[in-house]
């Protein structure tokens, strides 16, 4: 009973309906934790009466056929929410309610689940470290001056500290896998157009896409199945079956084939990297998989296709945020102009503010062609490189990220170290591929360490199989002490 | 037909100058939808009563396409005679203003979803086809208000997210007359497919126009002026004339003509500079990538081709084969698919030619008297016809026939039952004409023996008796025949 929250989704799921807990239970028990934990800085908004009355109502009249039956749940505040704050840890949004619930978390809420609060996260999602919140940046559980990683830190923040039993994040260049990586979870980016982006905050529209963080592969599963539809309000969605993916969960692997890409060994990588990547595939070799080298040469011109592309399709997703309709309006300015230039300068974080500049420089006339043209055309190679190797392997073995989790404030004022921290899980956003960030092992700090499964498109089934099969035989477990509580 | 010779030039004292000028028209399609959202497209509405989150552009919001709005852009393709394209893209299109909530509008650069068309105009000179550059769908944007308020501007997003066809023209017009006989052929072509209602005044229809001048003879293209947002073909020619005169003055002068957006102020009837070259917006088109690009299958082009209704060009030769008209009158009569379908109600039930006569004649006169269209003529198709079948079989004379159209415009009845109430059905019996005429000549011996003896101009005379005593009824051209007859006995 005192250790519900430590437990897994699954556990926890079959505690609801075996009555070993009410909802009502549960959904106290994450409360006290998350008033607990408020030096983590994981919540911008937190909505305890309202998931309380959720939780009664669910007690009084439960249905256990639901694949998240009871389960409060606290997501990433990039998520529309109806009738709750939805900041995108923006100041300029810092005043927005929404009329409307982002398709993603309906599906949670209509699986059984309900909302217990919104998750911190870099503005706009553009972060690696979740310190460019205007709510100020969030703690690793794993210790006190650590990042946990971005921009869906307040999510993994918050799951490690056991603040909610599952979360959700966007995924635009790696931001599910590297905070993940960075607190010893699980995070799968689904292939795009699996989750809808409908009631998502955007910032790159053609890279961004929703998935799961969880603490166990199963959980992965079980929320990617919630989470996911086809949505006819998504141009980009894909139109398929609906899975059943914890319903399918394998952990047989003989015989699959990982590919294991000799150019994500990259210049200065710590050698224990390196070590755990060895490990990875002793694991998934002793488990009966074959392991194949193989190539995929434009990996190195993904760091600078992203930092293109991205910030393009954000200079012009984020015009909308003017003033006029809703959002933080500047009171100062004496005309139409200035109200914007005052609104976007008070309203934007730094952060944002160089995105901006970025995307429009690229975009400008004279300039498409040499750069976002050009960027264009790298994605497809990039992304050819990839169905090249597809032919041949079922999956591919990386790590996560190239360090552990890093010190608060260590690369704020160096953006390209902080943009590098991207290089293993980017290529997979500009190829629209599902990955899974998988803890894998601890570096000699201690500091959890990830590795990374990437699949075919829509071949998530395979990936969590794999890494269904490796979480069991790898031995990671996560031990956090509450320092904070 | 005598041919006119085209005339358009403006006559400088270091020679004589043509006008070159290329139209982009906005149309607005016709659709209950808007081009990205399930917003309703009535016009009239309440200030930001149709407006969803997409219109406004809440965060998170994404644009889905109207299919139909789609065919509506597939159908004018195919009624410019265009090449429909299989694939194209929709681009955002980057700038910032109080009325576009979005910050950018979505609109289509290098794909668009048609090609190249012609549209052939009727000119006195003869017929001319003027090419059609592209089609492309785009949003319209909201509407600012200045002048609700001194010091705030009110902004309407009913509009916002409206679909439009921009139809671009080649630079192949060359006189205020030709835009005009332009925008009435596409607007007519339009309104026979369903496209767009072509209506200027809730701004339906709207157009840049694009303004050079060079030397009759010259090969190259002067520098273009555009004049942005022309809402009536009457400040199109106006601003045409205005700006080509302004440029002819210039090169006179030995000065350059910048390349820039004007305005037309319509008040004082003259074009002023809105911004050069240098100020235009660098618009950062890129694809939007929340849409993905538009791939129409060949079966719903073909499809859509063969649902066309006939189009003018088509119904004007068949007017001309079938009913034996003329090219004015085949003109004429199909200029608005209404118009063309009365005729060809009243053609199917008389003679088709005295039909088109007086279609064109009395009844535009009292149309356009009353301030009325076709559609709600006072005058049904089929009392319409019965009128001219009156007139053919001779039954009234073209004078009591008028007097029966008026009475028809009053009461809206049937022509058959105007002329027995009244009894205005002419006298075409043989015998009795006779009759009255000798009657008429036994009174008028004098008169018959001076017609005898030469005075010739008397048989107006005797004609202007039998009518008075007719009551106007006699057949004119029985009575001459008998009265002829009757005087050489």
């Amino acid at each position: 009973m005192n250790n519900i929250t430590n437990q897994s989704l699954s556990e926890i799921l079959e505690s609801i309906k075996s009555k070993k807990i009410s909802s009502l239970e549960l959904t106290q028990a994450y409360i006290k934790n998350i008033e607990n934990a408020k030096k983590l800085n994981a919540f911008v908004t937190t909505t305890f009466d309202q998931a309380l009355e959720n939780a009664k109502k669910f007690d009084n009249k439960p249905n256990n056929e639901q694949l998240l039956s009871g389960i409060p749940l606290a997501v990433k505040d990039l998520f529309c929410t109806e009738n709750v704050k939805t900041t995108a840890g923006s100041n300029i949004l810092n005043n927005f309610v929404p009329s409307y619930e982002s398709t993603v978390t309906k599906n949670l809420w209509n699986n059984g689940a309900f909302l217990l609060g919104k998750l911190n996260c870099d503005e706009f999602a553009m972060g690696s470290s979740n310190e460019t919140s205007f709510f100020g940046n969030v703690i690793n559980p794993i210790g006190d001056h650590l990042v946990p990683g971005g921009s869906s830190g307040g999510s993994s923040s918050a799951l490690a500290a056991d603040l909610t039993p599952a979360t959700i994040g966007t995924d635009t260049g790696g931001s599910i896998r590297q905070p993940a990586s960075f607190t010893g979870t699980v995070g799968l980016k689904p292939t795009y157009g699996l989750c809808s982006r409908w009631g998502i905050v955007a910032f790159a529209s053609s890279l961004d896409q929703a998935g799961p963080m969880t603490k166990t592969v199963n959980d992965c599963s079980i929320m990617l199945e919630a989470m996911s539809s086809f949505d006819e309000k998504d141009s980009t969605s894909i139109n398929k079956k609906k899975e059943s993916y914890s319903k399918n969960l394998k952990d047989n692997i003989k015989g699959l084939k990982i590919g294991i890409p000799k150019e994500y060994r990259v210049d200065n990588m710590p050698k224990e990297i390196d070590e755990l990547w060895e490990k990875g595939k002793k694991i998934l070799k002793d488990l009966g998989a074959q392991l194949i080298d193989i190539s995929l040469p434009h990996t190195k011109y993904a760091l600078p296709t992203y930092y293109i592309v991205a910030p393009a399709e954000a200079s012009s997703n984020l015009a909308r945020y003017d003033g006029v309709r809703y959002g933080y309006r500047s009171q100062k300015g004496k005309d139409l102009i200035e109200m914007y230039e005052n609104t976007r300068s008070e309203g934007f974080g730094d952060e944002v503010k160089r995105r901006i500049l970025i995307g429009t420089y690229v975009l400008s006339s004279g300039y498409y062609d040499a750069y976002y043209l050009k960027a264009q055309k790298v994605r497809q190679l990039i992304k050819k490189d990839f169905d090249d190797s597809f032919t041949k392997v079922d999956a591919i073995l990386t790590p996560s990220t190239p360090s552990s989790a890093f010190k608060i404030g260590e690369k704020t004022n160096d953006p390209v170290s902080m943009y590098l921290n991207d290089i293993f899980t980017v290529p997979v956003n500009l190829a629209g591929l599902p990955a899974l960030s998988l803890p894998a092992g601890l570096d000699k700090q201690g500091y959890p360490l990830g590795l990374q499964l990437i699949g075919k498109a829509l071949d998530e089934q395979k990936i969590l199989n794999i890494g269904y099969a490796f979480e069991k035989n790898c031995g990671y477990k996560n031990e956090i002490k509450k320092w904070w509580s | 037909m005598s041919k006119e010779k085209f005339d358009y030039f403006i006559n400088g004292e270091k020679g004589k100058y043509e006008v070159v000028i290329g139209l982009e028209v906005h149309a607005q399609v016709l659709s209950n939808s808007k081009l990205f959202s399930g917003s309703s497209t009535k016009f009239g509405a309440d200030p930001n009563r149709q407006v969803s989150l997409i219109d406004s552009a809440f965060p998170g919001m994404l644009p889905v396409i109207n299919e139909e709005c789609v065919k509506q852009a597939v159908r004018t393709g195919l009624g410019l005679n265009a090449k429909i394209n299989n694939y194209s893209v929709f681009d955002r299109k980057n700038y910032f203003y109080a009325d576009l909530p979005q910050g950018y509008q979505i609109s289509q650069y290098k794909n668009p979803i048609v090609g190249e068309g012609k549209v052939l105009l009727d000119m006195p000179y003869g017929s001319k086809e003027i090419g059609i550059e592209r089609l492309h769908l785009e949003q319209d944007a909201g509407k600012s208000i200045h002048d609700m308020d001194p010091s705030s501007t009110y902004v309407d997003l009913n509009r916002s997210g409206i679909a439009l066809m921009e139809i671009v023209s080649k630079p192949h017009l060359r006189s205020p007359d030709e835009v005009n006989a332009y925008i009435k052929k596409l607007r007519t072509i339009m309104r026979y497919l369903g496209t767009c209602d072509g209506n200027m005044q809730e701004g339906s229809l709207r157009a840049d126009v694009n303004v050079s001048v060079r030397k009759v003879g010259d090969k190259n293209f002067g520098t273009r002026c555009e004049i942005k947002n022309v809402n009536s073909i009457k400040f199109m020619q106006m601003a045409i004339e205005y700006e080509a005169n302004r440029q002819v003055e210039l090169l006179e002068d030995g000065k350059k003509i910048d390349q820039e957006t004007r305005l037309f102020d319509t008040k004082k009837n003259e074009t002023r500079s809105m911004r050069s070259k240098e100020d235009a917006h660098d618009y950062r088109y890129f694809p939007d990538p929340d849409l993905l690009p538009l791939k129409l299958e060949q079966k719903l082009i073909d499809d859509l081709k063969k649902s066309l209704p006939e189009l003018p060009d088509n119904k004007k030769e068949r007017f001309i084969q079938e009913y034996g008209l003329n090219s004015y009158e085949a003109n004429v009569l199909v200029s608005e698919k209404e118009i063309s379908d009365y005729y060809e109600e009243v053609a199917k039930l008389s003679d088709k030619k005295l039909a088109a006569t007086w279609m064109m004649g009395d009844l535009f006169a009292m149309l356009n008297d009353k301030g009325l269209n076709i559609s709600n003529s006072p005058i049904s198709a089929k009392n319409f016809a019965e009128l001219v079948q009156s007139i053919k079989s001779g039954e009234i004379s073209g004078r009591i026939a008028k007097e029966v159209f008026e009475i028809m415009v009053e009461s809206g009845d049937n022509p058959k039952k105007i002329i027995e109430s009244k009894g205005m059905k002419q006298q075409s019996d043989p015998k009795e004409l006779e009759k009255m005429i000798n009657e008429i000549l036994s009174k008028n011996k004098d008169k018959v023996n001076q017609y005898k003896a030469g005075k010739e101009k008397l048989f107006g005379f005797f004609v202007g008796q039998v009518m008075k005593l007719s009551g106007g009824k006699a057949n004119p051209q029985l009575t001459n025949e008998i009265l002829k007859k009757l005087l050489k006995g």
